[in-house]
């Protein structure tokens, strides 16, 4: 990538070069602007929501033949079948111990004082007992909303999903971890698991699962197991060569390295893995509720089939609880990996002693009503739900006034030129723009990957729309970015601001969007503006974190020096820490593009139209899949695009900043 | 450490007894397990009824009811699934879908499952009328009388424009589920309209109770019944009236939608078992009104389905008992 050179002028060529390319890169856009006028409209390849290309029938004749040999494919009889009934006996299984009536009795084999209790052990031998209490406290809560059935339905449903998730994703990622080739064959299947629409395979999946909880497990473990995959791979990518050559050394086989070494080094990486595994499998409860999935996400659904805000922020509440306790539960246990010191002397017979209790606890809620069935009538529920009817009802009323006039300001000097310019541009001059601007601040190889991209997004017959939800991306993204500096910087200085606002960020990922949709739609109405803000919604907090976490590694001694250097607040931040967190910086702008590319579906369902619009129709309606599946691929494509033209654009920032 | 232990597990023990001991005067699971009885008799011969449920309220309420009467009456054993219209149908071949209770047209579905895979067989019309067009919110169809005929829509455009629809009227469409030929209809009515997709129900429910409230303008795609008429009793706009064949060609269609007779689609596999619970899907038939009052009391009384649907039994035994089966 950086070519070494030993002549003295080298570095000032260099130099030169480097510094010119930013201003290469604005001249490739002054140009772009310029042309613009002369050739609007020319070649936009626009194509109307109602109407197919070839490409897209195709797919839906390929969708119906395979719905159609379905009974006789040996494929479907010996493969697919044998899968669904590996996976559907297993949640079944995890159902009836925790959800459902089984086993000829009326309720699951434990009931809430079971789970409490065994929670919270499990939390408290993992961890410690402060999270161990916030997990009793957290379940206890979902009885108290009203929702224990729901919840333990979507804890059963996840932790399904999870468990088959880890058992395939920690084996491939140590694999990939291991293989370079394997890696880089592993990685764009990944990104594809990941930036997929999930509405686009949805129906597809019902038809090869069947209905029932197969399909929802896996459902949900495509999107959920990339994260183990990624994390767990780079975990063993990230152990120093050292300790591994000194075990090599002496004479240890590679089973023994990994287990002895790469394994127990990396483990911590792996627990990050594990919990971004449930964090992702819990923000698909709401979609696996669409194909019978039981639990929350269909309280949720209902609910907003009556517009019935409160009761379905109620249901969201709880998701977003149990999604704090999974993080902080696996968190503190990674954490406690890390410091594995001598245990007290006492903690083996305490072990022992509240491993007795949390049996007798599960036998109790085995054999008496009292213990198996929450009681009371969820009263917490029914007053959060009036509480969130107010707040919502306070705010169409008295807000939507001002917020109107920012939706029309934002839309006016900042969404509608960026859209005239993609959407009305013809296409070979972005694609022409696009791939001179991947080469000049990225590199050959990702210019190379953009005009494969390029081609590809005009293949699938949707390039207009394609454009429009780039510009919306790109709006989204930059408005993250601002958040993302703003709160990061605020918590990454501040401890007590940061255990405030943590939840609320968790909130945001993890609270089904429609819920706060129903006010925003108020606010907003059914435009681009909605979907920009759900984007900034979901994708705001990972940057937020992010960068929050850069600002706290800068290292100690160097803001002191720079606060006896007599630097003030702003000199602090904006000379001081964030160039010294620029690597999060970039991070967060790539991991917040990702993001706000996932929400582009659920955008079209608040009036965003283009991409995510063509998704969603095509799930509904089976003349328009084959397009739905056309739009779910060019969502990808243009988020392999961003994402290859960011990362080497960081790259590069980062080798030029590199000390020589 | 040993005597620390055993001491520590005595005292774990006592308090197992203790806790185990008060507990007792708990109600044991599995003690009163007959619940529903009464029907036992008939269940043998009903069995399992798989009822596809599609997400929308008027869905729901026909669901409630029939389920309530096959359980209760025939003593079945009802399943609800959750599902979307596509998955419900691909559910008859895979024999996971008995029936679905309220279609709206859907002639590629029927052409595909009914004609082509033959798994699906249409089971009679539930009496409801389906109807499809555009709407504006009641305080507009007040102050501007005219608006409500399609020729006075290019006059009143400039009102209805937003940030979306590019310096002309917004025409706000989009529930994603229903075939539209808005765009169509808008270039060969010469209107001065932009379609806009608002891209679901919810959103278009939004956008017009938020126009009432706020007496802003809106015209869009809504269709009846619906849940949200009995909140806001939007008006239609009269387009050019449908005649048969008028909407042949998707390209040039310039008159308004047809009206939907909702009907009935069940599984094969059911129609030929022809079970009690087939029967009484096929008898099943109730008023626009009937769904409107079930549909009421699941959407603004927030009942649950199965209380919203004993209230509407209980009131209208005579309806139910046309739908039940000859004894």
């Amino acid at each position: 990538m950086i070519t070494t050179t030993t002549t003295a002028a080298a570095p000032r060529a260099r130099l030169r070069r480097q510094l010119s390319r930013p201003v290469q890169a604005g001249a490739v856009l002054v140009v772009w602007v310029a042309l613009w006028p002369l050739v609007r409209g020319r070649d936009t390849l626009a194509l109307s929501p109602a109407d197919l290309t070839p490409l897209h029938r195709w797919l839906n004749d390929l969708n119906d033949t395979i719905g159609a040999n379905r009974n006789s494919n040996p494929i479907f009889l010996y493969v697919i079948n044998e899968i669904r009934a590996v996976v559907g006996a297993f949640a079944t299984f995890v159902q009836s111990l925790l959800s459902q009536p089984s086993f000829g009795r009326p309720v699951p084999v434990l009931g809430w004082l079971g789970v409490v209790a065994v929670v919270a052990y499990v939390s408290w031998v993992f961890a410690n007992w402060r999270v161990a209490l916030l997990a009793a406290a957290g379940f206890v809560f979902f009885g108290l909303q009203g929702l224990w059935q729901e919840s333990m339905d979507t804890l059963a449903l996840t932790l399904a999903a999870v468990a088959i998730s880890l058992l395939l994703g920690i084996p491939l990622g140590i694999w990939a971890g291991l293989s370079d080739r394997f890696n880089r064959l592993v990685t764009p299947v990944l990104d594809f698991m990941q930036t997929m629409p999930t509405f686009v395979y949805l129906a597809p999946l019902t038809l090869l699962f069947l209905i029932g909880p197969a399909s929802a497990v896996i459902a949900t473990l495509i999107y959920a197991m990339p994260p183990a995959i990624r994390l767990t791979a780079h975990g063993i990518r990230s152990v120093p060569p050292t300790p591994i050559e000194a075990t090599e050394s002496l004479g240890a086989t590679r089973w023994q390295t990994l287990t002895g070494v790469l394994l127990p080094m990396s483990k911590r990486t792996i627990v990050l893995g594990v919990n971004q595994t449930i964090m992702a499998a819990l923000s698909m409860v709401t979609i696996a509720a669409l194909i019978d999935a039981p639990g929350l996400g269909k309280t949720v659904v209902k609910a907003l089939q009556t517009l019935d805000v409160g009761t379905a922020f109620n249901a969201g509440l709880a998701i977003v609880v149990m999604a704090i306790v999974l993080d902080r539960v696996t968190t503190a246990a990674g954490a406690r990996v890390d410091q594995a010191g001598r245990p007290s002397r006492f903690r083996l017979p305490l072990k022992v002693l509240l491993g007795v209790l949390a049996v007798v606890c599960c036998y109790l809620s085995y054999t008496y009503v009292w213990a198996a069935e929450f009681p009371g009538e969820g009263s917490a529920g029914s007053a959060l739900a009036r509480g969130a009817d107010a707040v919502t009802t306070w705010a169409q009323d008295d807000l939507s006034t001002a917020t109107q006039a920012v939706k029309n300001a934002v839309t006016l000097l900042l969404v509608d030129p960026l859209q005239a310019l993609l959407t009305e541009s013809p296409w070979w001059l972005v694609g022409a723009a696009a791939i001179a601007l991947a080469s000049l601040l990225g590199s050959m190889r990702a210019a190379a990957t953009t005009t494969v991209c390029i081609g590809l997004l005009v293949g699938t017959g949707l390039w207009q729309d394609s454009m429009t939800t780039l510009a919306m991306t790109i709006v989204a993204t930059l408005m993250v970015m601002v958040l993302g500096i703003v709160f990061g910087v605020w918590i990454g200085r501040n401890r007590h601001v940061d255990r405030i606002i943590r939840p609320v960020l968790d909130a945001g990922q993890t609270m089904p969007p429609f819920v706060y949709l129903v006010p925003f739609l108020a606010l907003f109405s059914a435009t681009r503006f909605t979907a920009i803000v759900a984007a900034v919604v979901f994708a705001a907090p990972v940057a937020i974190k992010i960068i929050a976490d850069g600002v706290r590694g800068v290292s100690p001694t160097t803001v002191e020096a720079a606060t006896a250097a007599g630097s003030n607040t702003w000199q602090m931040i904006t000379k001081v820490q964030l160039p010294m967190a620029r690597q999060s910086l970039t991070l967060a702008a790539n991991q917040g593009l990702i993001y706000v590319l996932s929400m582009v579906v659920v955008g079209g369902l608040v009036g965003a139209g283009a991409l995510g619009y063509d998704v969603v129709a095509g799930f509904s309606q089976g003349e328009l899949y084959g397009k739905g599946l056309a739009a779910g691929v060019a969502i990808v494509l243009l988020g392999i695009m961003l994402d290859r033209i960011a990362r080497a654009a960081a790259q590069r920032s980062a080798a030029k900043t590199r000390p020589r | 450490m040993t005597v620390h232990f055993s001491r520590l597990a005595g005292a774990t023990i006592a308090t197992t007894l203790t806790v185990a001991l008060t507990a007792c005067g708990g109600a044991k699971v599995g003690d009163s397990t007959t619940t529903g009885g009464g029907a036992s008799a008939q269940a043998a011969n009903c069995g399992t009824f798989n009822l596809a449920v599609n997400p929308w309220v008027g869905y729901e309420a026909d669901a409630a009811v029939v389920a309530y009467v096959a359980e209760k009456n025939l003593g079945c054993k009802v399943t609800k699934k959750d599902l979307k219209e596509e998955v419900s149908w691909q559910g008859f071949g895979t024999g996971e879908v008995d029936a679905i209770l309220e279609n709206w047209g859907h002639d590629d579905l029927k052409k595909k499952y009914i004609d082509e895979q033959k798994t699906a067989v249409e089971a009679g019309q539930t009496g409801n009328e389906g109807v499809i067009g555009w709407y504006v919110p009641p305080w507009m169809a007040t102050k501007y009388s005219d608006i409500t005929d399609w020729n006075n829509l290019n006059k009143y455009a400039a009102m209805f424009k937003t940030s979306e629809s590019g310096g002309k009227g917004q025409l706000l469409d989009g529930d994603p589920s229903y075939v539209t030929n808005d765009e169509a209809l808008v270039k060969n009515l010469k209107l001065d309209f932009k379609v806009v997709y608002a891209g679901s129900e919810t959103a278009l429910i939004q956008a017009f109770r938020q126009a009432e409230a706020k007496k802003t303008p809106l015209l869009g795609y809504f269709y009846e019944p619906q849940w949200f008429l009995s909140e806001v009793k939007l008006v239609k706009v009269n387009l050019p009236p449908y005649t048969a064949g008028c909407d042949a060609d998707a390209a040039k269609v310039a008159c308004d939608y047809p009206k939907y007779d909702l009907d009935k689609i069940v599984s094969k596999k059911f129609a030929d078992a022809n079970g009690p619970a087939y029967q009484l899907v096929k008898a099943f038939s109730w008023t626009n009104d009937d769904q409107n009052t079930v549909s009421k009391y699941i959407s603004e009384d927030k009942m649950s389905p199965e209380d919203a649907a004993k209230k509407w039994v209980d009131a209208n035994p005579d309806k139910v008992k046309a739908w039940l089966p000859a004894k």
